[in-house]
């Protein structure tokens, strides 16, 4: 057994080893090196916190531990780029339902010490973290119990909405917005009655008033998410990230782990800016997102003139060919049709011609925040070639041709020209500046926010139908 | 059907409505073409070239007039052109229908169709027959050249051994196809270009071209879209203040081409006497307008005319003609669109669709009637101006009060934050126990850290933000492992199912974020 002082010191080096992973992650070239300064810090704080004072049952804790690094090796040996959004909602939903289960524990640990104060017990015989609460004072025991109901709603809500929102970005639930007949009003009771519960639980009820907390909070989660349609999801998944680090906190002051509450707030905090860039780039305030659906528009949407143009490959080929500078936007149907490959085929080609491709990626493309940029990366795509919205798009006035790969709604003019649009306001791609726009798309429809594009309908604008890897495909042996 | 090109008999005129490119699509809409002999010859296409392309060369006028049912011309018909006209012939040539009435009159009592090519409407489906635009696109590049012919020094600047060359100012007076062709050429040049337009709306084209707009602080600006595009005459005072604005660039600008044309009126005189009287000798004025009497003073139409004071003035109205190659292709092409247009199941069969707000819009004369002016077309020109506010540059001045004010109101909202704050803290201090407010210090100043190194993670790494996070998230498996040990089963088994599913966290997360990183590579 490693003193209690070892694992102090641990727990010290972990936080320290964390805070430099997640720093690390401002550029490519440190990322690989903070990404084992975060798998050091965790070997350490497991290490030493299995190993210290009062700490048993290791029959059951090696092989579970075994058991789920196995098995998380092998997820993530397998798991396809494309499926990085659901993987990371899955994994959420872990830390969720975790929270629970080690906040139902450390509430009943509390009852078997209260039992054994009540019967004037001697408090020796607990082991683990029982021996801790025995040590505690009476308000202090007050304050783990607030901790507990925290633990619990947040670590619930957590689960069932990661789990929903799991379903919804790998198809296994319709990603549409849905809700129960009452809508919201039915969230606001469930957590009315949660915090009735929890005054009742705080003066004294039994045990059943936290399974019912925590029922209700795997309602409010469930039925959130299924309410949030799935371009939304990268707020939401980014929301789920900052509960999970919450859940992660609130555990960690109800067991008195300061490396729990340093961790569960920089992961709290990280998700929570996430959010709020990605809200930030759809031009919506969280609440709304959160409430879902795009709100009604406040007038009539100016009337588009024109009409769409298609283009087949030949034509595409030859702007491309006679292109000296070239911009490719992808979005979420270039994820769709697993085209990155085939984008990057392209991107080679064009750039073994000496003519200068970029990416233009905005920020809520794709269905988790910075998608896109993994995707490509996956193709092999160099990462200084793929540019943030803000570094690209005073570029597009003096681009020669863009093509907009499988994204709709981030490329809408209207966000700038027409007050009364739905997404007014939102930052978009400034594609349309550029002297020629290609928009491969699998057919004539309107985006996520169901408003029509007139990008589509402007004179340098030409739509080139079809898959976006079927296109692209026919496309590659017609550039030179 | 057959389409006969004849030669144009316009004095000067260069052009040809058709050539062998446009012979061959037109050939594909299951026409026959004819040509005049010798039509194409001052454009660059002899006879030969046509009949390669499969065009009958017809040996005389009289019988390609005979032969063909469509006649495609460059110019308006002479009199004795509209002569030889026949019922159920149709022509398409540009035609001023406003100014030649008369002419007008004779081709409806010849019982023939006349679709105007300059009467096309200005809506985006019609762009490709608009010919104006082509033809004057073509103007306001030749402009530019015809300026650079008349104007003794570079239009780049340029450091020699010899000595500075300072670049060309050039300033462009009306921003429509010309224009924007005059400013594109020139500044592809190398010349500094401004330019100036009554539609304010235009601004955005003119410095996507690479110029300056001159921007005249006027409340009743126009709105381009109720005249179809065009411009429209203005106010006394919004022209006084206009002209003000020129007189203060006439000493400063090399070249001057003007382009302001208001439909169905003369040209607006825009550069005054005095304006060229100013300008540096050497200088040199090209005036698009000159046909329509001219935006500048001095302006002869068909001259080059030198002022007093050494400024050329330029007043050819044959621009378009003087590429001729270049304008018969594109002049053939808006033919070509025009009637693949009006031959919809493309069998050579013309279906003249009165319908059709383009072709109803370009027709003159239809089956014995006149049918100018058409109603006004369906579709606007261009979208309706959006109202946009000009964001005047500050002054120093109004800078430093803006920024003083922001960063008074940063920090007023920076210090109600933090006493709002501290009087939290000062609450949660009254009831909570000395062990909560010691995690809860470590707590605040986690969530700080964490905001100031989470604003650093670049964007493009956000999805390896979140599974490091996840991995790291799955510290919760410490709580896990300090009641596994418990004397309690339930909470044993509780304990031993959340070591499980964190270490699934931990591994996968951490493994995931590595194998994503691996992939990014530099170029």
């Amino acid at each position: 057994m490693l003193e209690q002082g070892f694992v102090s010191a641990a727990a010290i080096a972990a936080s320290v080893l964390f805070i430099l992973s997640l720093g690390g992650l401002s550029n490519q070239e440190k990322a690989k090196r903070a990404v084992w300064y975060g798998i050091v810090g965790m070997a350490l704080a497991v290490f030493f916190t299995s190993f210290g004072p009062g700490i048993g049952g290791y029959w059951w804790l090696i092989p579970m531990m075994l058991i789920g690094a196995a098995i998380g090796a092998y997820v993530a040996g397998k798991v396809e780029m494309t499926e990085m959004p659901q993987l990371v909602a899955a994994l959420h939903s872990f830390v969720g339902l975790a929270a629970v289960f080690v906040a139902w524990s450390a509430d009943l640990e509390r009852r078997r010490v209260m039992a054994a104060r009540a019967a004037e017990a001697s408090l020796d015989q607990f082991s683990a973290f029982a021996a801790l609460v025995a040590t505690k004072a009476p308000d202090e025991l007050m304050f783990l119990q607030v901790e507990v109901v925290l633990g619990i709603f947040i670590g619930a809500v957590t689960f069932t909405g990661s789990v929903i929102a799991f379903g919804k970005l790998a198809g296994k639930v319709d990603g549409k917005p849905k809700q129960l007949p009452g809508g919201h009003m039915l969230n606001a009771g469930a957590a009315a009655l949660s915090l009735l519960l929890a005054i009742m639980y705080l003066n004294g009820a039994g045990f059943w008033t936290l399974l019912v907390i925590a029922a209700l909070a795997f309602f409010i989660g469930y039925h959130l998410i299924m309410g949030i349609g799935g371009a939304d999801m990268p707020v939401v998944v980014s929301m789920l990230n900052s509960y999970s680090g919450w859940a992660a906190a609130a555990i960690g002051f109800t067991l008195s782990n300061d490396l729990l509450i340093v961790t569960g707030a920089l992961v709290g905090s990280s998700g929570a800016i996430l959010s709020y860039i990605m809200c930030k780039a759809m031009n919506r305030n969280f609440v709304s997102v959160i409430l879902g659906g795009f709100g009604g528009s406040q007038g009539p949407a100016a009337e588009i003139e024109g009409e769409q143009v298609s283009i087949d490959a030949n034509g595409v080929a030859t702007a491309l060919n006679d292109a000296d500078s070239i911009i490719i936007v992808p979005g979420y149907g270039m994820a769709v049709a697993q085209a990155q490959t085939a984008v990057s085929d392209l991107v080679r080609k064009l750039r073994a011609a000496g003519k200068t491709v970029r990416f233009g990626i905005h920020p809520v493309a794709g269905r988790l925040p910075g998608h896109m940029n993994v995707l490509l990366a996956e193709a092999k795509v160099p990462y200084d070639i793929v540019l943030e919205m803000d570094e690209i798009n005073d570029d597009f006035a003096s681009t020669d041709v863009v093509i907009v790969i499988g994204s709709n709604d981030i490329v809408n003019p209207a966000a700038e020209e027409d007050p009364n649009s739905p997404i007014a306001g939102m930052p978009v791609l400034k594609v349309w500046e550029a002297k020629q726009v290609f928009v491969s798309k699998r057919g004539q429809g309107t985006g996520y926010s169901g408003i029509e594009n007139p990008l589509f309908f402007k004179e340098n604008t030409r739509m080139f139908y079809g898959d976006a890897r079927d296109s692209l495909n026919a496309l590659l042996p017609l550039v030179e | 059907m057959k389409i006969g090109a004849p030669k144009e008999i316009a004095r000067g005129e260069a052009r040809v409505a058709l050539t062998p490119e446009s012979a061959k699509h037109l050939q594909k809409l299951g026409h026959e073409c004819l040509i005049e002999t010798g039509a194409g010859l001052a454009a660059g296409f002899n006879d030969d070239t046509y009949r390669d392309a499969g065009v009958t060369v017809a040996e005389s006028a009289d019988a390609l007039w005979r032969d063909a049912e469509v006649v495609i011309k460059v110019r308006e018909p002479s009199d004795e052109e509209a002569e030889r006209l026949r019922e159920g012939q149709t022509l398409i040539a540009f035609f001023w229908p406003a100014q030649n009435e008369a002419l007008l009159e004779k081709c409806k009592a010849q019982g023939a169709t006349v679709i105007a090519m300059d009467m096309v409407p200005r809506i985006s489906r019609a762009q490709k027959m608009d010919a104006l635009s082509s033809m004057a696109n073509i103007a306001g590049y030749r402009a530019v050249i015809e300026a650079g012919n008349n104007f003794g020094r570079f239009f780049t600047g340029q450091v020699t051994a010899a000595g500075k060359v300072p670049p060309a100012k050039v300033l462009v007076i009306g921003a429509g196809v010309a224009g924007l062709a005059a400013i594109g050429t020139a500044t592809s040049l190398g010349a500094v270009v401004r330019a100036f337009d009554v539609r304010p709306e235009v601004s955005e084209q003119i410095e996507s071209m690479g110029a300056e707009f001159l921007f005249l602080d006027f409340d009743e600006s126009q709105d381009g879209s109720e005249s179809g595009g065009y411009a429209a005459p203005s106010s006394p005072e919004f022209r006084e203040k206009q002209l003000a604005c020129f007189r203060e660039q006439a000493p400063d600008v090399d070249i001057v081409i003007t382009t302001a044309l208001i439909p169905g009126k003369p040209a607006p005189k825009l550069w005054l006497e005095d304006m060229v009287a100013a300008m540096k000798p050497g200088s040199v004025i090209v005036d698009l307008a000159a046909e329509k009497g001219g935006n500048c003073d001095l302006t002869k139409p068909d001259e080059r005319v030198v002022s007093d004071n050494g400024v050329v003035v330029i007043g050819y109205t044959d621009f378009p003609s003087r590429m001729a190659t270049q304008a018969s292709l594109l002049y053939a092409t808006n033919i070509r669109h025009m009637l693949t247009d009006l031959t919809p199941e493309k069998d050579g069969v013309i279906h003249h669709n009165m319908e059709d707000d383009v072709i109803r819009g370009a027709t003159v004369t239809h089956q014995g009637e006149i049918t100018f002016p058409p109603p006004p077309p369906k579709v606007k020109a261009i979208g309706a101006a959006k109202p946009k506010k000009k964001e005047k540059a500050p002054t120093p001045e109004e800078k430093k009060a803006a920024e003083l004010a922001t960063f008074k109101a940063q920090t007023k909202s920076q210090v109600t934050m933090l006493a709002v704050g501290g009087a939290l803290m000062l609450l949660l201090g009254l009831v909570a126990p000395a062990s909560f407010m010691q995690h809860f210090i470590v707590f605040v100043l986690a969530c700080f850290i964490g905001f100031q190194v989470i604003w650093k993670v670049s964007h493009s790494l956000h999805t390896p933000l979140m599974a490091v996070t996840n991995a790291i998230s799955g510290i919760i498996i410490l709580g896990a492992i300090l009641q596994i040990g418990s004397g309690s089963a339930v909470v044993s088994v509780l304990a031993a199912i959340s070591v499980l599913i964190a270490s699934i966290n931990i591994v996968g997360g951490f493994l995931v974020t590595r194998r994503m990183l691996a992939m990014f590579q530099k170029s």
